[in-house]
């Protein structure tokens, strides 16, 4: 039995390079990519990074300095970065005997047992350099004995560039050195909770994060922690396909392209971010018990006074069925719907998750409608294949308030009518 | 159909054959001619696409290129998994735009167009050439 090996591959600043690849102007050119429907910042090239604008932030906060730099500025072309990420991911397929794809732009390689006749450096660097060939988009390789470790690797190739984007993390002392310089929440699955209470513990870094008693560990936090504290420590819990758990929320809220002040868009709106977050549910194979809606005028308007009410409900068995979930929303809007206000943003929240099979129901309690789980694979195996969208009646596309993307480059590899151009 | 003798196989001795045995019975009769010729459609992709996560399609804009058979409108295959090479046909990045040329490496590096009526490129020394991809098919529609 080999020691495991896996590699994680996570391409530099994804959306960015997407937009650059038929670019040739913005080469070295600061480029940021917004959210859905233009509001927030999203992406960043390392030029627009090094000018100092943040994660998230919304666009009429750095728009002045996104003037002033000549920043190019891109609404989100889902279609240009799937169709990208789908070419790395069929690379990554045929160079490494196992993989499993964790995001749109990162992918995890299984490499135990490779013999190489290489390094595992000069093997990363390979992947790296065909990727950049063949598709055109740079990447970084992080290689480790374990998933985590794999994951702080590649954390470290992207932060130094003398690594030139690939890190083999597979000897202890250079763990051990890394983990050093990492705060704990850098670490895969320590999200924002456990941080803060592993600080009030006095465990502030990766490794003493990684010196901790796994037994200890279990007792205070999780098993779920003390896997990921053993990967920290070299031991591979984790295989291709596991991951520590999904997210304890899920959020989808957006801005809107113009105000709402009527009761049906705003209607349209929440089944629509509904059917969404039922869908990033189904994704990680959850379900969830507790839903909240919020609908917000804006802050920053002095003209008018900012309402901001917001509604739960807690449903008898959580679930993922969009059905289920949509009509406890439309419910909650229903409470806190008021006339006469110009609405900016609404969104929802779902909280109180379980992985599929671990909620125990009591006698009395009504399970899902009877085929929910067929119904809801079909619409998600159709809405996921590119060829159409099915959608529940509530979300009626193509209204005012859908997305606004001014700023949308070219299809360039999905549509003819938009191909890139050569002179000749 | 033309066999041609590649080498002796040895079998070491100690091996067991599995041969396999075809189940189907077989008619007596007038065999159907069509019968050894069960084929799939032919595929144009596989025709012009050799490494799909590599290729990339663009259309060319401008006359430089009738040499090649390559006209304003034609929509270009670009395979970036290729090494471009002395007289292949190339998307360049020239002053921050692409351009369609022919590669010419010897005696120095230049970018030719295939239209007497447009200037060669010449590539100087200190610049460094970027090349996109090398074009495999041109495809040319006679009526859109």
């Amino acid at each position: 039995m080999s020691t495991p090996c896996f590699a994680l591959v996570d391409c530099n600043n994804f959306y960015a390079s997407c937009e650059r690849l038929f670019r040739p102007d913005l080469r070295n050119r600061p480029i940021v990519v917004l959210s859905n429907n233009d509001g927030c910042i999203v992406a960043r090239s390392s030029e627009a990074k090094a000018l100092g604008i943040t994660m998230a932030v919304p666009l009429f906060q750095v728009q002045e300095i996104l003037d002033r730099e000549q920043v190019t500025v891109f609404s989100s072309n889902y279609a240009l970065y799937g169709d990208i990420s789908a070419r790395v991911m069929s690379l990554l397929e045929q160079l490494a005997p196992a993989t499993e794809v964790y995001s749109i732009d990162e992918a995890f390689l299984d490499f135990t047992g490779i013999k190489a006749n290489q390094s595992l450096d000069a093997l990363g660097s390979q992947i790296k350099q065909q990727i950049a060939d063949w598709v055109g988009i740079p990447v970084c390789v992080g290689i480790a004995p374990t998933k985590t470790l794999a994951k702080l690797a590649n954390h470290a190739a992207k932060a130094y560039p003398k690594t030139n984007g690939v890190v083999d993390l597979t000897d202890p002392a250079r763990q051990q050195r890394l983990l050093r310089l990492l705060p704990a929440d850098e670490v895969w699955g320590v999200g924002r909770r456990t941080y803060r209470r592993l600080q009030t513990l006095n465990i502030h870094t990766a490794w003493q994060l990684a010196c901790c008693n796994t037994a200890w560990i279990r007792k205070e936090f999780s098993v779920t922690l003390e896997r990921t504290v053993r990967e920290l420590q070299g031991q591979s819990c984790f295989d291709l396909e596991d991951q520590p758990p999904p997210r304890q929320q899920i959020l989808c809220s957006r801005s809107f392209a113009k105000r709402i002040t009527e009761y049906s868009p705003m209607h349209a709106a929440i089944c629509q971010y509904t059917a969404r977050a039922a869908e990033k549910l189904r994704e990680q194979d959850a379900t969830a018990r507790l839903i909240s809606i919020f609908i917000r005028t804006s802050p920053h308007s002095h003209n008018s006074e900012y309402y901001s009410p917001s509604a739960s409900h807690r449903l008898s068995v959580p679930s993922n069925d969009t059905r289920i979930l949509v009509a406890a929303a439309i419910k909650l809007l229903n409470n806190i719907w008021q006339e006469g206000h110009r609405f900016i943003k609404a969104g929802i929240i779902l909280t109180d998750l379980y992985t599929a099979g671990s909620f125990q129901p009591t006698l009395f309690d009504q399970p899902d409608r009877r085929n929910s789980k067929a119904l809801m694979e079909t619409l998600d195996r159709i809405n996921h294949s590119g060829l159409g969208k099915i959608c529940f009646a509530g979300e009626q596309l193509s209204q005012g308030w859908q997305m606004q993307r001014n700023k949308l480059s070219p299809a360039y590899t999905t549509r003819w009518h938009e191909l890139p151009i050569v002179k000749a | 159909m033309k066999c041609q003798f590649i080498a002796r196989y040895q079998m070491p001795s100690n091996t067991t054959v599995c041969i396999p045995l075809f189940g189907e019975t077989v008619p007596a009769g007038f065999p159907s001619p069509a019968q050894d010729y069960v084929e799939r459609s032919l595929d144009l992709n596989e025709l012009c696409i050799q490494h799909p996560a590599a290729t990339y399609f663009v259309r060319a804009q401008g006359d430089s290129m009738q040499g090649a058979g390559i006209f304003d409108g034609d929509i270009l295959v670009v395979d970036r998994s290729l090494k471009a090479r002395h007289e292949d046909i190339v998307i360049a990045c020239l002053d921050n735009e692409f351009t369609v040329k022919q590669l010419q490496t010897r005696p120095r590096m230049r970018l030719a167009p295939m239209n007497r009526q447009f200037p060669v490129i010449e590539i100087q020394e200190e610049s460094t050439l970027e090349i996109f991809g090398v074009v495999s098919t041109v495809i040319h529609q006679l009526r859109r």
